[in-house]
């Protein structure tokens, strides 16, 4: 017999803390201050879409660098003995044991102009040499407060979720589909392209959304290695509800818009992922 | 006349450096050959199969295909395909695409492709399912896939790693049938791993029976019923009676209390011998007219016969017949000579 009553308490959890917060934020985004039904915040917020391009661009950046990073250290580990899959795994979760602030404080003292990279580049005499042949004046590079100082938080911070679900399907594969398919002939290249990689999409999905999602609301980052200088829309967000612009109401109308726009994405992708086994989409 | 195809020398295979899997094995077949490695699980076919197909290679010793040294040869260019184990079906992909794959490979054009899947399909009886996924298929079918898919290439040498195994047993039988058939029709050599005797009996020009990753004994499927050439062999192919008697001298043999004639020849005088009497060739009889006498202890209805259990003075003999007598009663067996067979000590 199944036993349906213990679902009770997930089903509470999720109508207290998923659905309840969703109808508020579409209560808000339909009302102004004064409490009266309007459209208002969704007119409001288009002054924003710079800000909605910037989001999506640098999501769909980072998603990109961590698919190209992480398939590859995927596809290694899943063909590493059982001792350098430990230790790799521990190697990627090490990182994230650690409080995410703190890992991109960390960053902000490496990217600094006058930060540990740049204090070891001018110590070795790399900017003499480029000022003595380019006749520059370079003293360091600058690397925090540019928009790559963000896409490289955002890949730093979500790499792992790029490499662990394309991981988990690589090394699920039957080794005897590899061999039939070297068996028919195929050498190394063609049983890539032709068995593995297709049978790995279904990971590449998953890790898509899974780096894709978070990137595109994230702000602590592009705050603290972006300088305020590439505002997002996590960034947005936040300033409607804690900011000197508390607005609420136009935050959850950002906040919606944002969430269909990304479930779209998400739609089409599940459509090109049609016919392999479901990939993760939430 | 047909002609060596493949031959194995002095392969060993050792695993971790101490686990030895194969102990020097020595064989070849021949061209359009079926032939069948027989053994239980662990005795070293599947690795066997697996040097042969280019998967692993031997510790040491060489494999020869068509006289040419093939040991560093990778699967892909080896003129080898193989059926495997659970079949290892492409799932991305529909029937079609799955039995094309060797020939996509291999760049040709695609109405000889159409025209060789065509033709694949309807040897296995699959016409008409082209497009269907795999995972719609049942097992039986996904194996006759594995099977098309596999002699696209026109392969000199197929190899099925006990392709049968996850079928029910009626399904089997019928596969053992098709499966002889096919080889027949494309006339390639079969080289089939399986741990069961019934099998390699039905299908096999030549049964290679193994155990502990030694080759027990190499002949036609009758030479290996007939005449098992030690206690393993014999216990492994069929039901026997296996009992331990001395040759008094050429075609004399003493076992159980009494001396038999048979047809063996050729061992040392007053040799202690393995002898082996199949179930179906002891023959029940009155007690005073048979060469044993014995009690029966038990009577197992089988289907086409009955098991009997029946208790001699030094050995229970397992009896197969078609006339079952009552538990407890006394009765004679007899044997014939031809069917006694007379082993060296393993």
């Amino acid at each position: 017999m199944r036993k349906k009553y213990l679902a009770i308490p997930y089903v509470v959890w999720m109508a207290i803390f998923v659905i309840a917060p969703l109808c508020l934020v579409v209560g808000y985004s339909l009302i102004n201050r004064e409490g009266q039904l309007t459209l208002e915040n969704f007119k409001t917020l288009t002054q924003y879409w710079a800000v909605f391009a910037t989001s999506f661009r640098l999501a769909i950046i980072a998603t990109a660098v961590c698919l190209l990073i992480g398939y590859p250290i995927a596809y290694w580990i899943s063909r590493e003995g059982p001792g350098v899959k430990r230790i790799a795994m521990i190697a990627m979760m090490l990182p994230m044991w650690m409080n995410f602030l703190l890992r991109t404080y960390a960053w902000m003292s490496l990217l600094e102009n006058t930060g540990i990279i740049n204090t070891i580049l001018a110590n070795l005499g790399v900017f003499k040499l480029i000022n003595a042949v380019f006749g520059t004046e370079l003293t360091y590079f600058p690397m925090i407060n540019t928009p790559g100082a963000v896409v490289l938080g955002m890949v730093y911070n979500y790499l792992p979720f790029m490499i662990l679900p394309i991981y988990t399907v690589i090394d699920k594969i039957d080794t005897r589909v590899v061999e039939a398919a070297e068996d028919l002939g195929a050498n190394g290249v063609q049983v890539f392209r032709k068995i593995i990689f297709p049978l790995s999409l279904p990971g590449v999905l998953s890790g898509i959304t899974m780096v894709f999602i978070p990137s595109v609301s994230t702000f602590a980052i592009s705050k603290l290695l972006g300088g305020g200088m590439t505002l997002l829309l996590g960034d947005l967000i936040e300033m409607q509800f804690y900011g000197n612009a508390y607005n609420p109401y136009l935050g959850s109308a950002i906040s919606l818009v944002m969430m269909v726009i990304v479930l779209i994405c998400m739609a089409v992708m599940n459509h090109f992922g049609e016919g392999e086994e479901g990939a993760v989409y939430f | 006349m047909s002609k060596e195809l493949i031959r194995l020398t002095d392969v060993s295979m050792v695993f971790d450096g101490n686990t030895t899997v194969l102990d020097n094995i020595n064989l070849y077949f021949n061209d359009a050959e079926f032939l069948t490695l027989l053994g239980p699980s662990g005795c070293g076919k599947t690795t066997t199969l697996r040097i042969i197909g280019g998967f692993q290679k031997p510790t040491t010793g060489d494999v020869f295909f068509d006289g040419m040294r093939i040991n560093d040869l990778p699967p892909y260019k080896r003129q080898i395909n193989t059926v495997f184990q659970k079949y290892a079906l492409f799932t991305h992909m529909n029937i079609y695409e799955n039995v094309a794959f060797g020939l996509r490979i291999s760049k040709v054009p695609e109405d000889e492709i159409r025209r060789r899947v065509d033709e694949s399909l309807n040897m296995v009886n699959l016409a008409g399912y082209e497009q269907r996924s795999v995972n719609s298929l049942s097992g039986g079918q996904q194996q006759r896939v594995a099977i098309a898919r596999a002699i696209i290439n026109r392969p000199k040498v197929l190899l099925l790693d006990e392709p049968l195994g996850a079928l029910d047993l009626k399904l089997r039988k019928g596969m053992q049938t098709e499966l002889k058939k096919i080889q027949q029709q494309v006339g390639i050599t079969f080289v089939y791993v399986t741990h069961d005797q019934e099998e390699a009996l039905t299908m096999s020009d030549t049964v290679v029976v193994m155990n502990e990753g030694r080759i027990q004994q190499i002949g036609t499927p009758i030479d290996i019923y007939n005449e098992p050439k030690n206690a393993f062999v014999a216990n492994f192919i069929g039901e026997s009676n296996i009992v331990e008697g001395v040759m008094e001298r050429d075609c004399l043999v003493s076992f159980a209390g009494r001396t038999f004639d048979c047809v063996d020849k050729g061992f040392a005088l007053r040799e202690p011998v393995d002898v082996v009497v199949r179930p179906e060739d002891l023959v029940i009889s009155a007690p005073e007219t048979g060469q044993l006498m014995g009690r029966v202890e038990s009577v197992v209805f089988k289907g086409i016969f009955y098991e009997i259990m029946v208790a001699g003075e030094t050995f229970t003999w397992k009896v197969q017949t078609t006339r079952a007598p009552q538990v407890g009663q006394l009765v004679g067996l007899s044997v014939e000579p031809d069917n006694i067979q007379v082993m060296h000590k393993s």
